[in-house]
């Protein structure tokens, strides 16, 4: 009894989890039978000098780090508004543009021009996040609908910021951020991952921000009635995701040296999403789990790294990707779920009537 | 949305509210740059490059209109022409037969739609989700059949693609003196056709009303006795076979493929759907106003390349911010209403 117990604890506490996890053990598995030296690990040295990790492995965690510090953030726009912002791609170009603007503009690049350039860059972000989150709050125009603006004229807004070049940052610091720290053999935007999981559990941890997300996107108008104000919490979230934005964008500078308003992180915002579903999360809003939408970046790294390996070119991954995604999503619909949950319990009770008659 | 059967007692409902903005706004901006830009504007050619360049966008907003009308959403569209033209072509370089093209392509569309619609009606999986990894899909094996542009070379194709309707009295005397008369395309009179044909099916059918029907309450509609399940299925089916006929169109605009055709097509065909007055919630909209919605769309890119803004970004930047007009003002004549309403 208390076995059982345990066991409908365990099942209960993994809850949204088990799809992203599920997902990610079988790409795990499937890699371990194709090619067993795909999760080989070394220390290599790289150009600078330093001793650095290479590997399948480490590309992997490295790749999904914009996509992951991107996911954390839709995950409260999408529980609070109960859509999504398509427009992540095209506000990280702009935040990018203006981290490079400002470095451009000044005589030295020094760790103060950079940090200042970062939170101008931070700012920008969140202005076009609060831009976004009026049109949602306050306006009441759905999420996607009111992200369109900026999807449609943000790559192009970018362009403009750079007066119509893509110019290039020649700087050690900026580097250290899209590569690595010297001395420190970890990526850099894996270390800056998980300082941002970090600030997003100590937020919830000392603040309710989780609890009261939750509430508005479950019911806004019962959060009303009970002293929530649901524009607030639905403008800030929209203010936060402007701020994993511009890291995610100053960490897609970082690696190129330069930035590119066209090929700067495209194509991202459908990942995020993509993300942000794969880690059981509700794209109607309403409960969440951050640590699942993180997986789930994870998840998408791991299958497009895996298709690379495999020899597969980087415009075909998309097919397979959009297969996977299918089989994923089909395993967790509800129906499925349901079918398959008749079928064990039939299984359950015909197996304690057998055990009866035996008895 | 509760509103809309309140509302529709009303003189103007309001999708057809949002529709008339629409269209007095194109009327408008189109006179001004009459006026103000003369020139090209003055020409009915104009008028009608307008529509000869936007066929394929034209028929796939349609489809998607009533997608959204029925509350879900499609963002595979794009891709799936793409994938059209680019297969319609290939199998029309290998020596093909232009009705067998026709027919692929139609199968292509209602194929894509016909799985969408069951993982999404029968499974209950996410509309995004399942049209985005159509849209994956779709692209991915546009580049599978290849990755260089590719040009049609079938006699039959080419006299179909330049088969163009000349209407002598809205043409132009050329500075050498000779008549240049309007020319048409084919493919023109297939969108517009359709345009008439999706309005009747949405204002005058059984399953039009349905559309409306499950998009406004899925509930309600279903103690109705409206089956959900199936008006769905039409309405995602109608999407897909809509898309395949946009891929042909598309070849017959530019008769080739590449794997970056319709790249974007999606948000342009959401954009006009919007602009148009069609809810991305459900329950409200209108096909005219989507036809409006496009011309309007084109318009704006138009007056911007003509009025001497040459800097790549301005077009973008323009069409963003008209996209923030009209959905600003969508929302605060329907709240206005709803106050109103409320009031009475």
């Amino acid at each position: 009894m208390s076995k059982k117990a345990a066991k409908k604890g365990f099942t209960a506490g993994l809850g949204q989890l088990t799809i992203p996890l599920v997902a990610i053990a079988i790409l795990v598995i499937f890699n371990l039978i194709r090619d067993p030296s795909f999760f080989s690990i070394e220390i290599k040295h790289n150009i600078d000098g330093n001793s650095v990790l290479a590997g399948n492995l480490i590309t992997v965690i490295n790749g999904a780090s914009e996509l992951a510090i991107l996911a954390m953030g839709m995950t409260l726009v999408t529980a609070a508004c109960g859509g999504q912002d398509i427009s992540v791609g095209a506000a990280a170009a702009i935040a990018g543009s203006v981290f490079v603007k400002v470095l451009k503009s000044g005589a030295s690049i020094n760790a103060g021009t950079v940090i200042l350039a970062f939170l101008l860059a931070c700012i920008v972000a969140m202005i076009f996040g609060a831009f976004n989150g009026t049109l949602v709050a306050v306006f009441n125009i759905q999420p996607m609908i009111a992200t369109l603006i900026l999807y449609t004229c943000g790559r192009s807004i970018a362009y403009w910021i750079n007066g119509g070049a893509t110019p290039t940052v020649d700087s050690g610091i900026v580097k250290a951020i899209g590569g690595f720290i010297p001395g420190v053999p970890i990526p850099t935007p894996v270390i800056i991952v998980v300082v941002m999981a970090i600030i997003f559990k100590l937020l919830f941890h000392f603040t309710s921000l989780e609890l009261l997300t939750q509430s508005v996107g479950i019911n806004g108008s019962a959060a009303r009635l009970n002293g929530i104000n649901p524009t607030f919490i639905k403008l800030l979230s929209f203010i936060i995701l402007g701020v994993c934005v511009s890291v995610a964008g100053c960490i897609g500078v970082g690696r190129l040296g330069l930035i590119n308003h066209e090929t700067l992180l495209l194509d991202v915002e459908m990942d995020t999403i993509l993300a942000v579903a794969i880690g059981g999360n509700n794209l109607g809003g309403g409960k969440f789990k951050i640590l699942g939408s993180i997986i789930g970046a994870y998840v998408i790294q791991t299958l497009t790294i895996t298709l690379y390996a495999m020899n597969v070119s980087s415009t075909d991954v998309k097919a397979y990707k959009a297969i996977v995604i299918i089989l994923l999503v089909v395993i967790g619909s509800p129906v499925v779920k349901k079918k398959f949950e008749k079928f064990m319990a039939g299984r359950a009770s015909k197996k304690a009537a057998s055990e009866a008659k035996g008895a | 949305m509760k509103k809309t059967n309140a509302v529709r007692r009303e003189p103007f409902t309001d999708a057809q509210l949002l529709m008339t903005i629409t269209i007095a706004i194109f009327i408008g901006m189109y006179l001004l740059a009459m006026i103000f830009l003369g020139g090209g504007f003055m020409h009915p050619q104009q008028v009608i490059d307008m529509l000869n360049d936007n066929v394929s966008l034209i028929v796939v907003a349609c489809g998607l209109t009533i997608v959204m009308i029925g509350g879900g959403i499609d963002i595979s569209v794009g891709a799936v022409t793409s994938l059209v033209v680019m297969s319609c072509v290939l199998y029309l370089n290998g020596g093909g037969n232009i009705f067998v093209a026709i027919l692929l392509a139609l199968g292509i569309g209602l194929a894509f739609g016909a799985v969408h619609v069951f993982l999404i009606s029968y499974l209950e999986i996410q509309p995004f989700i399942v049209t985005l990894a159509g849209m994956f899909f779709a692209r991915g094996m546009t580049t599978i059949l290849s990755v260089n542009p590719q040009k049609v070379n079938h006699e039959g194709f080419a006299n179909l693609r330049d088969a163009k309707i000349e209407i002598d009295w809205l043409g132009y005397t050329a500075n050498n003196g000779n008549l240049i008369p309007a020319r048409i395309e084919l493919g023109v009179v297939v969108a517009i056709a359709i345009v008439i044909l999706v309005f009747i099916l949405l204002k005058f059918t059984r399953l039009g009303r349905g559309f409306y029907a499950i998009g406004g309450n899925q509930q309600s509609a279903l103690m109705l006795g409206i089956n959900v399940k199936r008006t769905r299925f039409m309405s995602y089916l109608i999407c897909g076979l809509l898309s395949g006929i946009s891929g042909f169109l598309f070849m017959m605009h530019t008769g080739a493929g590449n794997a970056t055709n319709a790249a974007g097509m999606e948000m342009n065909a959401i954009a006009s759907s919007i602009i148009g007055g069609t809810l991305l919630t459900g329950g409200v909209g209108n096909v005219i106003g989507t036809f409006f919605g496009t011309m309007t769309l084109t318009t704006i890119k138009k007056i911007v390349v003509s009025s001497g803004l040459n800097q790549p970004w301005w077009q973008s930047i323009t069409t963003g911010g008209m996209l923030c007009f009209f959905i600003l003002l969508q929302s605060v004549v329907l709240s206005r209403r709803a106050k109103k309403k409320k009031k009475t």
